[in-house]
Formats: structure tokens, C-alpha cells, sequence
């Protein structure tokens, strides 16, 4: 656990008992259960932006508390550790993060105290296939009188359906351009994707949307913008998977430490000993370079790329592979929809996937670095 | 309030990094400067450069080279705050700490905690001035990671102990002053009857025989103790509780041992670059061996997460408390070191493969013995398999529950 101020240290606690009393595993089951395709409890979202959690890296000008990224992280990892469905991290961290960086005062006046209050949900809208790849943008948006007119099909957009306002990569003819679109804009239309972890990524429909210029977020040749914009959301990303690898392990151990077989509580085997100890290992290692991230991000440092390469690229591989691990020592009972571990795994594959793989990453980290 | 006239602490901190920075300057000669060798603590002193025994001297009798350790017993008495801007004024002009070696490391920290005021006087501050060198007494033929089944006799003769036994890879054995040993002083009971004794390498009856290594060199002894009478003064702490000395003592070598501290200096080439040399680049630049190129990503990527976990470690227990994550900085550093020897004699080829003489320059032959030499990390002071132990039982609880 990185070293933290006072007031992260009584963030973290909130969270932690916030997720425990009021949003355990048990209330995702409901979600799940329920079967809608926003895929979260408005209530539980409303309780969060109650508690401030929507503004905490939105300036005190524009309704937040300006805690910065990584005390949103450890909000963002204490729920994830109950599985909470809830926008927190697209509206408040990656979304927000577009308009922190690049938007105008007029832009940042007019979204980001709604952003902060949680009367909106903001999206990020970037990828148009199955995997990864902002080099792949199709999603035209050609100047049309003084504004702009965007269309392009933008797939698995998380929180796609709940959300109130796009943040939409787009070719602008000299490069990536990101636009400000709202939901309710004439020619949007979005279609669920109903998907293992039971949470929102959908099909959003931008046709002949017509937009005003002043939905351009930065310059027109935004690319670097984007992949500033994508970088936060990857260590907010890495902040969840931290969240549920922790869970994952602490129930594994556990179980671990009440099942018995042979005679024997099953934690007294040394085989099943190591595979705890690697575990254990490997998400110390995880937490250092996702707090390292989250850090790098609020000092602004000019390694930050490389910093959520490392980050997210560890996080898919130590969540991978304690995901696995919960569902093979917990045995049949994992197996069963009865038990939680299924919720992790589902949940861990999705996130692997978000804003770039292990592979993405290594690949990226290896080109910053020059080789 | 009478305190408002103290010195503001960050006041403080700059005016001891002026002080500092004056005295390494009047003290340290330029002519040292990149010819620090670490195993100049451990290993005899072949002809010493006499402006290195001059700077050592200085250090020494400053107390800096233990920065941290109390004034009383010849370290340097500051704080931890005070240690960091003194190695970073050490840094800036490229001045090292010739003060080290298992005294510093290991059995220092140890003596602070565990021994008799008079023997603090007597064994620290040579330790400060770097004039002893230490070995250690632990492992035998028969008790290597099963320590506590030690066997080396000692018993009580009234007015000396009487220490019969054979010791195992002890390091630097053969340059070594005095030696601090698990000796069992009660055959009846296994971890109770275990005491901390310190040993004079010049007794009577005690041998020293060099082992030869896989990497051709002898770093390692056996020591062999033949009736080596020891005054009674030099046990540690109270009979029969040298486990509870002897693995407090341990903490202090893995956290030593994991290797952040040569990892952090990032000294020379990376193992990228030494790829695009051996293996060449592609068109855009990327080393050709793409499978190569991905392992090198993964163990780039594992060694600054190891890099990012001793700092976090380190700041967690700034506190004084010895934290919870160097049981697990000795196996992730012993896995990075050897995964880079690994891909550096792959990347070799078989220039990597060479073991002495022509055809092969000194970084090759470095890399051989340096791959070779570095098996060692992962077996020595608590080998990868120990250390998962200890993280399962004492920090998971794998056994304590019922």
C-alpha cells in the first residue's frame, strides 16, 4: 500500500466500508440477477456521487475535491473488491480525464460540475472492433458549416448504455479528433451487448450526427490527446483489477483455510502453499506498479506512458492468473453459479480486454523504450 | 511558545547537506571516483590503494559508512532523513561507501538488538571503521534449509565454551577476522537448543578450506572447528536462544541480499541494446528475434515492478519495523537476477558460452561466470523454496489454522 495523506487514508476507509456493508458481492449478484442492460444500481451510483466520489479528480471550481487519480484508485480498487457495478470509473476517471486535459473553460463549465454531482454519466467511446486499437478508428467527422458532422459505429462501449454524453475519437481529416457528443443527439442509437460480466458494453450508432464546433475537445490532430486521455483510463482500469485480484486470493485463502480433505485443512498442503505464495507475490508486484501509475499520473511525469503500460500489463497477468486460481482451488463449488469466484473470472477476462491487453501493453512499453 | 526559535526541520536537513557536502568534499579523493569494489568488504585486500585506505579511514572513524547507527557505538548517529541527503551528496560527486561486508549487513543491526552493552563496545565500532571482517557460521553438510538441525557442539567447560563441528559455505571464510555461528548447546531440545556464539578465526583448532564453485571460483568454505575454546563472554543474548537471534539476523540478509540495490543502479548496458548488438534490428527498429524481444519486455517490466515494490517497501517501514515484503523481495530479486543472466548468454550465443582466454571479450566471459555465480541467489540465505515457505505460515497463516 502506497504511503498515504490523511485524507486518502479516510477516503480508502469509506470505500472499504461503503463496498462491505452496503455493496457487497452480493449486490452485483442482484444486478446480475435483474438482467438490465445499463448493468448497475442507479441507487448504489447516486450513493456514490453523494459521498463525492464522482469529483474526486475534478478542480474544486468545477463542483470536485481534486484528491487526484490515485485516491480515486483506491476508491475505484475497495469496490472493485466487491465487484460493484457502477459507472464511477468511466464517468469520474477516463471520461472526466478528456475534458481535464484538453477541454475548454466553456466545455469543462458546462460537464464537468454535472460529472461531479452525478447527474451525468460520461462515456469513452474509442474502439470500433473486438480488440484494442485506437490505430483502427474508422468514425469520420467531417466539417460541415462552422461544426462538424460524425458518423461511425464505436463497439463494446463500456457504460454505453447508461451514459448521458459520449467522448468520441474520431478521424478529423488531419488526424484523431475527440468530440463531445450527447446521447439524446439526433442519429445516435445504441444497442446492448449482453456480455459475460453482466455489466454495460454497447454498440453506440453515430449517424450524420450533427455537431456544433465547439464539441471538439483539443486540437484536431489529437492523437497524443487520446492516447493521454487512454493511459488514465487504463490505470483506472488497473486500480479495479488490484481491487479483484485482492478479493480473489483473500476468499481463495480462506476457503483454503476451512475446507478439509484427507483428514487435513486443505491450507496445511505445501503444494497448495506455493501456488499462494506465487500468488501473493505477484500481487505485491502489482500493487507497486499500479499505485506507481496512478502516481505518475497525478505528479504528471513524462514517463506516465510507460508507467500504465507496466501497470496494466502486470494487472492482466497477475489477475489472470489468480482468477484461475480461485475457480481451481475452491474445486466444484467454484464452479457453480451458487458460489462468487465465476463473477471474478468474468469480470477479470473483460477487464484484460479494456484499453489494451497484456500483449498491447508489452508491445507498447517495448516501442516507448526504443526496442 | 519557548520552541518557536527552534531551527525549522527542512532548515536543518539543508544545513546538514551543506555540512555534508563540504566534508566528502575535503574528504573523498577524485581519483575513487567509478572504483568502488563491492567485494573488497568480504574478500582480503590485494596491495589497497593508499587513498582508498585513506577515504576508508575517514569514513570510518565519521561513523558515516553506518550512517545510521547509534554515535555511542561509532556509527554516524543520524536519521534517516540525514542518511538519504548524505548518499545523495555522496552520489552527486560519485563518492561510495567503503564501509561494509556481513558485519555492516547482518551482524550489526543484530548486536544493537540482541547483545550486552559490553559486547556493543567492543564488536561495533570496529565494524564501523571496517576493520573486521565477519563470516558467517550457519549452514552445515547436514542443516541447510532445515537450519535448526544444526549439529556443531558446544559445550560449557566452566570458564570457556568448547566448540566442536564442521560449518558450511561460509562466505569470505578465509579472509575472515571473527565469525558469528549457530552453535547447539542442547542436543535434547531441536530450536531451544541453540545458542549465538562470536568466534575469533585465529582460535586454535580452527580450519579454513576454500570450495570450488561451477563459476570456477571460491567464494564459499568449510570450516571446521576442532576443540576451538571460546570465552565465555562471547555468547549472544541467553543460552539457548540463538534461533530467535540467529533468523532475526536472517531478515536482515534477505532484504540484503534481494539485489535492489544493484538492480537500482541500472549499471551498464540494457539487455535491449546488448540484443540489437547480438541480434540485430528490423526494419522499424525492433530487436529481430521477436519472441526474444517479448521475453525481454516481460523481464524489463518484472524488474521495475521489483524496483517499484522495494521502494514502496521501504517507505512502508520507514517506521523502524522490518516490513512484511522482504520475504518476498529475495525471491522475485533472485528470480530477475537470473532470468538476466538467462538472457544474456541466450542472446550471446555461443559467445556467451566461453570460459576463458581468446575469442571472447570481458563482458562474455563476465556473463558466463556471472550466470553461473548467480544460481546461487536463489539457494542461499533462505532458498525460493523456504521463502514460499515462510510467506505461506507467517504471512498467510497457512499453518497456524486449526
Amino acid at each position: 500500500m502506497a504511503v498515504l495523506n490523511e485524507e486518502q487514508s479516510m477516503l480508502r476507509d469509506m470505500a472499504r466500508d461503503w463496498a462491505n456493508e452496503q455493496s457487497p458481492v452480493t449486490a452485483f449478484r442482484k444486478v446480475r440477477d435483474a438482467g438490465e442492460a445499463i448493468g448497475f444500481d442507479p441507487k448504489a451510483f447516486a450513493a456514490q456521487a453523494e459521498m463525492g466520489w464522482t469529483g474526486v479528480i475534478i478542480p474544486e471550481a468545477y463542483g470536485g475535491s481534486d484528491f487526484g487519480y490515485l485516491s480515486l484508485g483506491l476508491v475505484l480498487e475497495e469496490t472493485g473488491r466487491t465487484l460493484t457495478a457502477s459507472p464511477l470509473g468511466t464517468t469520474a476517471l477516463a471520461a472526466t480525464s478528456a475534458l481535464l486535459l484538453a477541454g475548454s473553460e466553456a466545455q469543462k463549465q458546462a460537464w464537468l460540475p454535472k460529472i461531479a454531482s452525478g447527474d451525468i454519466i460520461a462515456a469513452l467511446a474509442v474502439d470500433e472492433g473486438p480488440r484494442h486499437d485506437p490505430s483502427k478508428i474508422a468514425t469520420k467527422a467531417e466539417k460541415s458549416g462552422d461544426g462538424w458532422t460524425l458518423s461511425g459505429t464505436k463497439k463494446f462501449v463500456a457504460e454505453g448504455d447508461g451514459a448521458h454524453l459520449f467522448v468520441v475519437a474520431a478521424q478529423t481529416g488531419s488526424g484523431i479528433g475527440l468530440f463531445l457528443v450527447p446521447a439524446d443527439a439526433k442519429g445516435v442509437s445504441r444497442a446492448p451487448r449482453n456480455m459475460v460480466d453482466a455489466r454495460s458494453h454497447a454498440e453506440v450508432r453515430f449517424d450524420a450526427v450533427r455537431l456544433d464546433s465547439d464539441a471538439l475537445i483539443g486540437p484536431e490532430d489529437g492523437a497524443a490527446l487520446l492516447d493521454q486521455v487512454l493511459d488514465r483510463a487504463r490505470a483506472g482500469v488497473a486500480a479495479e483489477m488490484l481491487g479483484l485480484a485482492v478479493q480473489a486470493f483473500d476468499d481463495t485463502l480462506a476457503y483454503l483455510k476451512t475446507r478439509e480433505q484427507f483428514g487435513e485443512i486443505l491450507s496445511r498442503f505445501q503444494a497448495l502453499q506455493h501456488r499462494m505464495a506465487h500468488q501473493f507475490t505477484q500481487i505485491e508486484l502489482m500493487r507497486s506498479v499500479v499505485e506507481g501509475a496512478l502516481e505518475a499520473v497525478d505528479a504528471n511525469r513524462d514517463d506516465i506512458a510507460a508507467k500504465v503500460s507496466l501497470a496494466k500489463a502486470t494487472a492482466c497477468d497477475t489477475l489472470h492468473l489468480v482468477s484461475r486460481e480461485m475457480i481451481q482451488l475452491h474445486g466444484g463449488i467454484g464452479m457453480t453459479d451458487e458460489h462468487h469466484a465465476g463473477f471474478y473470472i468474468k469480470r477479470a477476462r473483460v477487464l484484460e480486454n479494456a484499453w489494451g491487453n497484456a500483449a498491447f501493453h508489452r508491445e507498447r512499453f517495448a516501442r516507448l523504450a526504443g526496442y | 511558545m519557548a520552541t518557536a526559535e527552534l531551527t525549522n526541520p527542512a532548515d536543518a536537513l539543508e544545513a546538514f547537506r551543506k555540512d555534508a557536502a563540504d566534508w566528502l568534499a575535503a574528504n573523498f579523493p577524485k581519483s575513487l571516483v567509478g572504483k568502488e569494489n563491492v567485494l573488497a568488504t568480504v574478500e582480503g585486500g590485494s596491495d589497497p590503494d593508499p587513498e582508498a585506505v585513506g577515504w576508508k579511514r575517514a569514513m570510518g572513524e565519521k561513523g558515516w559508512g553506518t550512517p545510521t547507527w547509534p554515535k555511542e557505538y561509532g556509527g554516524g548517529g543520524l536519521s534517516f532523513a540525514e542518511a538519504r541527503v548524505l548518499q545523495e551528496e555522496m552520489g552527486k560527486i560519485g563518492a561510495w561507501n567503503p564501509i561494509g561486508g556481513m558485519g555492516v549487513m547482518m551482524l550489526g543491526p543484530t548486536l544493537l538488538e540482541f547483545a550486552s552493552e559490553e559486547q556493543k563496545q567492543r564488536h561495533i565500532p570496529p565494524i564501523c571503521r571496517g576493520e573486521i571482517r565477519w563470516c558467517q557460521g550457519y549452514s552445515e553438510p547436514g542443516a541447510g534449509s532445515d537450519l535448526a538441525s544444526l549439529q556443531t557442539k558446544c559445550e560449557d567447560k566452566g570458564d570457556h565454551w568448547l566448540v566442536n563441528g564442521q560449518k558450511t559455505w561460509t562466505s569470505g571464510g578465509q579472509w575472515a577476522d571473527w565469525c558469528f555461528a549457530l552453535v547447539r548447546t542442547d542436543t535434547s531440545k531441536k530450536h531451544e537448543g541453540i545458542s549465538f556464539i562470536l568466534l575469533d578465526m585465529k582460535s586454535p583448532g580452527v580450519e579454513v578450506k576454500p570450495i570450488r564453485m561451477i563459476s570456477g571460483t571460491s567464494p564459499f568454505c568449510e570450516t571446521f572447528f576442532t576443540d576451538v575454546k571460546v570465552p565465555k563472554e562471547n555468547l549472544v543474548g541467553d543460552l539457548g536462544n540463538g534461533w530467535t537471534i540467529g533468523k532475526r539476523l536472517l531478515q536482515h540478509e534477505r532484504t540484503n541480499l534481494s539485489g535492489g540495490g544493484s538492480l537500482g543502479r541500472g549499471q551498464g548496458p540494457s539487455l535491449s541494446d546488448i540484443a540489437k548488438h547480438y541480434v540485430g534490428t528490423d526494419a522499424e527498429g525492433r530487436i529481430a528475434d521477436a519472441d526474444l524481444r517479448m521475453r525481454i519486455v516481460r523481464h524489463e517490466m518484472e524488474a521495475q515492478a521489483f524496483k517499484a515494490t522495494a521502494r514502496r517497501v521501504m517507505l512502508e517501514s520507514k517506521s523502524g519495523n522490518i516490513s512484511l515484503g522482504s520475504s518476498i523481495l529475495k525471491n522475485v530479486g533472485a528470480r530477475i537476477t537470473q532470468e538476466r543472466a538467462e538472457l544474456t548468454l541466450e542472446i550471446m550465443g555461443m559467445n556467451g558460452l566461453g570460459w576463458s582466454g581468446d575469442g571472447f571479450n570481458p563482458a562474455e566471459l563476465g556473463a558466463t561466470r556471472g550466470w553461473l555465480w548467480g544460481k546461487a541467489v536463489s539457494i542461499y540465505g533462505g532458498t525460493t523454496e523456504i521463502q514460499n515457505n515462510v510467506i505461506a505460515k507467517r504471512i498467510l497463516g497457512m499453518l497456524d489454522h486449526q
